[in-house]
C-alpha cells in the first residue's frame, strides 16, 4: 500500500508541473469565469436561474470537453513517459507492478478531477458572496456524475496507453474512441438511426452503453424529469429504470466501465514489455 | 549470482537476443560492449524484468519478473539517458529511498562526494539539471543503498574528471560484495574498470573473456606532459581534465584517475605530434606527487 500511495503522490507532483495540467485547469476555471462574466447566473431559462443555471451549463460543456481532455492527456503522458524512458528507470526500482499501475491511476484521477471540482466550488463560493441561493442537491449530484465520468475515461485512457506502443498511436486511438462515443449521442447518429427505423431496443441499448449518453441523460433528468428534450430512447429508459434507478445507474455504470478498462489495462501491462 | 539461460527476445518477427547463455558471479565487473543494436540494452531490460523473454533469467535463483521486489531491491541501475522526470530532486531522492527501504541521507552523502549539492537543488525539477548533475544523482541513488548488483549504462559519460575519480572510488568500495555490469559502446571507456569483457553482436555473445585486474579502481596517476610548442586546442582539451599549464603553455601537470588512463591516453594520442615527453606515475599520496613534480 505504501508503494501505491508513493506512486500516486509522485504522479500528482509530475502532473502538477506538466503543461497539460495548466491548460486543463485554465480551461475549466476559465469556463466558470466566462459563464459568470456573461451574466449566466442572472439569466433565466426553463425556470432555472442563478447557480443552478450556471451549473447546468457548466456540466453540459464539461460533457463535451472533459472526456477528450482526460483521454488525450492520459494517453499522451503515460505513453509519452514510456517512450521517454521514465518507465525504464522508475520500474527498475523495487516497486510492484500493481502498486505502480493503480497508484498512477489514483494519482491521475485526483489531478483530472480536482480542477473540475474546484471550478464548481469556486462558482458556489462566488455565488454565496453575491447572495445567490446555492442548490446543494444539484451540486452534490453533478459532482458525483463528473467523478464517475472522469474515472470512466481515465480507465479507458489507461487501457489505450497500455495497448498502444507509441504516444502517436495512443493519441489517435483515444481520439477515435471519443469521436465514436460522441457520434452515438442521441442528438447525432443515434437520432438519425432512430429516424432510419432502427429497432427501439438497439437505440436504447446504445444509449445505455455509451457513457457520454448516460451522463447526458442523467444531467438532464433533474430539470427535465420527463426527458422531453431527449429522443424516444429516453421514454424507454424512464419506463425501465424510473428516475432514482436511472440516477443510480448513471453513477455506477461509468465507474464500472472505467474500472473494467483499467483492470484489462493492468492485466495487459503485467504480461507485456514494460518500457 | 546471475544466470541467463538460452535467452531469446523477439520484437514481432525480429529476433534481438538469439539464445544468450551467461553466468555472472559476485565480484565480477563486466564490461558489456557492442555496437548499436547488438542487444545490450535488451539484455539489461530482461535482467531487470522489464522485458518478457524466452529462456530464463535469474538473480540468486529468483526470476526478476515474478519476484520483482526481491530481485530489484538488490539492483542499482543507472540508465544511459536520464529520464525526463519533472519531480524535484528532493522528492526523487525521498521516493527512491522509500521504495528501496534505504535512508535518503545515504544517497545525499554519495551525491555530496560526487560534488552535487542536493540541498541546493532540492526544489529544482530533475529534468532541469545539467547532464552531469543528472548522472551524479542517478549514480547516488544506485550506490546509496544496499545493492548487490550494479547495472550501469555508460555511467561516467557525462562526469568531469574529478567526479569520475570519486565514482571509481565508490565502485571500488563495492567491488567485492557486488557484481557490476557496465554497458558501453566502446571498450576503452570502461576497460580499466572491469575484470571481464562480454561483447555482443547481433543478439549473440561473441566474446567472453577475463581481463587482468591490475588497476586499482581508487588509484590516481600523477602526470606531467611537455609539448614541442604551445597549442590552444591542446590547452582546452587538457584543461578539461583539470591540468594546469606553465606560463609559456609548454608544460602541463595534473592527475588522472587510474581507471581513466586508457581514455586519457586516447585524448593525448590526438595530439601525438605535439608531445615531447609524457611522465605518468602512480603514487599513493600527494607528497609522492610533489616529489614527482619536483624531480
Amino acid at each position: 500500500m505504501k508503494h501505491l500511495w508513493l506512486t500516486a503522490y509522485a504522479d500528482i507532483v509530475e502532473s502538477l508541473r506538466a503543461r497539460w495540467f495548466m491548460v486543463y485547469t485554465l480551461v475549466f476555471g476559465g469556463l466558470v469565469v466566462v459563464l459568470f462574466a456573461y451574466g449566466l447566473a442572472e439569466s433565466r431559462i426553463m425556470g432555472f436561474t442563478g447557480l443552478s443555471r450556471l451549473l447546468l451549463t457548466y456540466i453540459q460543456i464539461s460533457m463535451a470537453i472533459l472526456p477528450v481532455f482526460v483521454l488525450i492527456t492520459t494517453v499522451r503522458s503515460v505513453a509519452g513517459d514510456r517512450e521517454a524512458g521514465v518507465f525504464e528507470y522508475l520500474l527498475s526500482l523495487p516497486i510492484s507492478l500493481a502498486a505502480w499501475f493503480w497508484g498512477k491511476i489514483f494519482g491521475r484521477f485526483l489531478v483530472v478531477f480536482l480542477p473540475v471540482l474546484l471550478a464548481m466550488v469556486g462558482a458556489v463560493i462566488w455565488g454565496t458572496i453575491k447572495g445567490v441561493n446555492v442548490p446543494w442537491d444539484l451540486f452534490i449530484y453533478y459532482t458525483g456524475l463528473l467523478m464517475a465520468l472522469a474515472w470512466c475515461f481515465l480507465g479507458i485512457g489507461m487501457l489505450i496507453s497500455t495497448l498502444a506502443r507509441s504516444s502517436d498511436v495512443a493519441q489517435g486511438a483515444a481520439f477515435v474512441v471519443w469521436l465514436t462515443l460522441l457520434l452515438f449521442l442521441d442528438l447525432i447518429l443515434l437520432g438519425i438511426l432512430i429516424q432510419e427505423q432502427l429497432p427501439a431496443e438497439t437505440a436504447v441499448a446504445i444509449a445505455l452503453v455509451n457513457p457520454m449518453q448516460v451522463f447526458r441523460t442523467a444531467t438532464m433528468m433533474l430539470f427535465d424529469p420527463q426527458l422531453v428534450l431527449l429522443g424516444p430512447s429516453a421514454y424507454v429508459i424512464l419506463d425501465t429504470f424510473g428516475q432514482k434507478g436511472y440516477i443510480a445507474y448513471a453513477l455506477l455504470y461509468p465507474i464500472l466501465v472505467g474500472t473494467a478498462c483499467a483492470a484489462l489495462g493492468f492485466l495487459h501491462f503485467r504480461r507485456s514489455d514494460l518500457p | 549470482m546471475i544466470e541467463f539461460h538460452n535467452v531469446v527476445k523477439r520484437f514481432r518477427r525480429h529476433e534481438v537476443l538469439k539464445g544468450v547463455d551467461l553466468t555472472i558471479e559476485r565480484g565480477h565487473r563486466v564490461a558489456l560492449v557492442g555496437s548499436n543494436g547488438a542487444g545490450k540494452t535488451t539484455l539489461i531490460r530482461c535482467l531487470l524484468g522489464e522485458y518478457t523473454c524466452e529462456g530464463s533469467v535469474t538473480v540468486d535463483a529468483l526470476a526478476p519478473r515474478e519476484h520483482r521486489r526481491a530481485v530489484l531491491s538488490k539492483v542499482g541501475f543507472v540508465p544511459q539517458l536520464p529520464p525526463p522526470l519533472k519531480m524535484p530532486v528532493g522528492q526523487l531522492i525521498r521516493f527512491a529511498a522509500s521504495v528501496c527501504d534505504s535512508d535518503p541521507q545515504r544517497m545525499t552523502d554519495v551525491a555530496t562526494r560526487l560534488g552535487l549539492d542536493t540541498e541546493r537543488f532540492r526544489h529544482q525539477p530533475f529534468v532541469k539539471l545539467s547532464g552531469g548533475q543528472k548522472q551524479k544523482l542517478l549514480i547516488s541513488i544506485a550506490l546509496g543503498r544496499d545493492s548487490e548488483l550494479l547495472v550501469m549504462d555508460e555511467p561516467a559519460a557525462n562526469l568531469d574528471p574529478e567526479a569520475r575519480h570519486i565514482f571509481f572510488s565508490l565502485l571500488a568500495e563495492k567491488k567485492d560484495e557486488a557484481a557490476m555490469i557496465i554497458s558501453s559502446h566502446r571498450l576503452d571507456e570502461v576497460a580499466s574498470l572491469v575484470n571481464r569483457v562480454i561483447e555482443m553482436d547481433q543478439g549473440r555473445v561473441v566474446l567472453d573473456d577475463r581481463v587482468a585486474d591490475l588497476v586499482e579502481l581508487s588509484s590516481r596517476l600523477h602526470c606531467r606532459i611537455r609539448l614541442i610548442r604551445p597549442e590552444a586546442p591542446f590547452a582546452k582539451a587538457i584543461q578539461e581534465w583539470g591540468f594546469k599549464g606553465s606560463v609559456d603553455g609548454r608544460e602541463w601537470s595534473g592527475q588522472v584517475a587510474g581507471p581513466d588512463r586508457l581514455r586519457f591516453l586516447g585524448v593525448l594520442s590526438r595530439y601525438a605530434a605535439l608531445l615531447s615527453s609524457i611522465d605518468m606515475r602512480e603514487a599513493e599520496t600527494a607528497k609522492d606527487y610533489e616529489a614527482v613534480v619536483n624531480e
